[in-house]
């Protein structure tokens, strides 16, 4: 039998190495992308773990939501990449730095 | 298990504001190449409508529909009333400038539009669910609105970071709604505050209202979590500016209030002291940060995160007054934001963005009305007895010495001394500073009509500020 406590620790660990990819990544716009995906996912395991422990569906409803907006979301993501491309011609983190002060 | 139908009357307002969403979506691709004009009156109509709609339907009712997930109460009456006006006067300064620079078309309103529908569920959410969905859909608009000029380089960085900074914040406060659920065992907002109440399986929700708090933090852009409101306020287009500084700051506090408050209200204690570290930040970094601007919208920016450090401390005093005052102070600062934005797109030409506050130099000898109005503006924002301002900063205080909590009241008011300097310069050079190219505006009659409305609705609102007043604690006190 899995505890509930593991499957947090799980969650708790896929989210601190989807901030962590965040915050170390200085090199491409899009493992920033893919490292957001990863702490939603996260936190659907989260989700999943307690609706599943407390018999309750309204966890699980939940995490249909976040599926479907964190699809929503990546889309707008790779469309502002290519936006952004097409003017700077790079996606390298260090490169939007445009803007100081 | 039996499927109770429900109350879809209740949730007119944004049933009505969906409905014309998609009304405008299609009518707008069928009468292009008009400049939009009927998809613009349209989506102003809408606004005018929801906001009267939500007025007749919602005004005076407290009840829950959607399984519990929504409810319509006086709190989220007044929010929408406000969103929707504010918004509405933002499309109104908007149209001219698009319009000027070619980028003219139903998208820009129509994605505003459905930024405003998000806003009105996060208003009415009684849900974690309903509360996510919202913050979403207003995300998701702001985000294409700010990368809405896509051949401006600064446009799509300022879009990107925005982009991963909302997302990781998103990340956050999902986050924390998955330890509530866990704690609470339900999503319903309800629920969760009975939970809270009683006190039981504390750490758990200790946990996750920490999370909430970082992620509600983001939204309203409070220190530590205020990076992307500079690069955004000045790597937008001016009018996707105005857009993102009035309204989602009053959903913001929608945001605040049905989840700290209705949610996690027993549990003020806990969130009071990360509030109060977040206000006193935000008052530091975003007064002191604004001295040193060049770029007036950059100069907002932090203007902004000051105001924002304000407004919590309604939030840190946790009365029905202080969440009233913050309220009020979310609806003034609104007002007088698209008002100083509106100034801006006024100098404004093609070519010529007036974003530094150079450009407002000379503004007395080019046209001494507007030179008249900026200085209402920048005497309300550093708020000036008299003025609406003050009596936004005066109701905050009132409520945090209410708790005797008069050290942070004392660090607010040193640090809005502090930010006279820099709306007093702003004033300094509209009046004394002359400039060599004294050209006459160029703005159309409707945007300066607008403009003065706007100028007047300030100096109104600082002359007879006991309705508005009394609505915001009416709407707090369900």
């Amino acid at each position: 039998m899995v505890e509930l406590s593991n499957y947090l620790v799980l969650g708790a660990i896929l989210f601190s190495l989807g901030m962590a990819g965040i915050f170390l990544n200085r090199k491409n716009v899009i493992i920033l992308l893919m490292s957001i995906e990863l702490m939603l996912l996260a936190v659907n395991f989260n989700f999943i773990a307690f609706s599943h422990y407390l018999a309750d569906i309204q966890g699980q409803v939940f995490v249909f939501f976040i599926l479907t907006v964190a699809a929503a979301e990546s889309a707008i993501g790779l469309a502002i990449l290519v936006v952004l491309f097409r003017n700077t011609n790079t996606i390298n983190v260090g490169d939007l730095d445009s803007m100081k002060g | 298990m039996t499927f109770e139908m429900p109350d879809f009357l209740l949730a007119l307002p944004e049933i009505w504001v969906l409905s014309m969403a998609c009304l405008v979506l299609v009518v707008d691709l069928f009468a292009r190449g008009r400049e939009s004009a009927l998809a613009f009156h349209l989506v102003q109509f809408t606004l005018l409508a929801a906001a009267w709609l939500s007025i007749e339907t919602q005004w005076g009712v407290t009840a829950t529909t959607f399984s519990g997930t929504y409810v319509a109460d006086k709190f989220a009456c007044l929010l929408k009333v406000a969103i929707c006006l504010l918004t509405f006067l933002v499309f109104a300064y908007s149209r001219d400038y698009l319009r000027k620079r070619d980028l003219l078309s139903g998208d820009f309103f129509l994605l505003g539009l459905l930024g405003v529908l998000g806003m009105m569920i996060m208003a009415s959410a009684h849900s974690l669910l309903t509360v996510y969905l919202g913050l979403e859909l207003v995300e998701l608009c702001l985000f294409a609105m700010v990368a809405y000029d896509r051949e401006n380089r600064v446009g799509s960085e300022a879009a990107m970071k925005y982009f991963v900074l909302a997302a990781l914040s998103s990340g956050m406060l999902l986050y924390g709604m998955s330890m509530v659920y866990g704690a609470a065992q339900s999503l319903d907002l309800a629920q969760i505050a009975a939970i809270a109440a009683n006190g039981e399986s504390g750490l758990l929700l200790a946990f996750g209202l920490t999370f909430i708090l970082v992620g509600v933090a983001f939204k309203f852009g409070a220190v530590p979590f205020h990076m992307w409101i500079p690069d955004v306020y000045q790597g937008a287009l001016t009018p996707v500016t105005v857009y993102v500084g009035t309204a989602p700051k009053i959903a913001a506090v929608a945001l605040f209030v049905r989840l700290l408050v209705d949610g996690l209200g027993a549990l003020h204690d806990q969130w009071q002291v990360m509030a109060t570290i977040i206000a006193v930040g935000s008052l530091a970094v975003g007064n002191l940060f604004a001295l040193v601007q060049t770029n007036i919208k950059r100069m907002l920016g932090y203007s902004t995160i000051a105001h924002v450090g304000f407004l919590f401390l309604g939030f840190i005093a946790g009365t029905e007054e202080g969440y009233s005052a913050a309220l009020f102070y979310a609806i003034t600062y609104g007002l007088m934001a698209a008002g100083a934005f509106g100034v801006v797109i006024l100098l404004s030409r093609r070519g010529f963005e007036a974003d530094l506050i150079e450009d407002m130099k000379g503004l007395n000898d080019r046209h001494s009305g507007f030179a008249v109005v900026m200085l209402i503006l920048m005497f309300s924002l550093t708020g000036v007895p008299g003025t609406v301002g003050f009596y936004a900063k005066w109701l905050v205080l009132k409520a945090v010495i209410d708790v005797n909590m008069v050290w942070l009241a004392v660090v607010a008011v040193i640090f809005a001394v502090i930010g006279a300097f820099y709306y007093l310069r702003v004033v300094r050079m509209v009046y004394f500073d002359r400039r060599s190219d004294g050209e006459p505006l160029e703005a159309s009659t409707g945007l300066r009509i607008v403009l003065a409305g706007n100028g007047l609705a300030v100096l109104v609102l600082g002359i007879f500020p006991d309705s508005l007043i009394m609505a915001c604690k009416v709407a707090l006190a369900g």
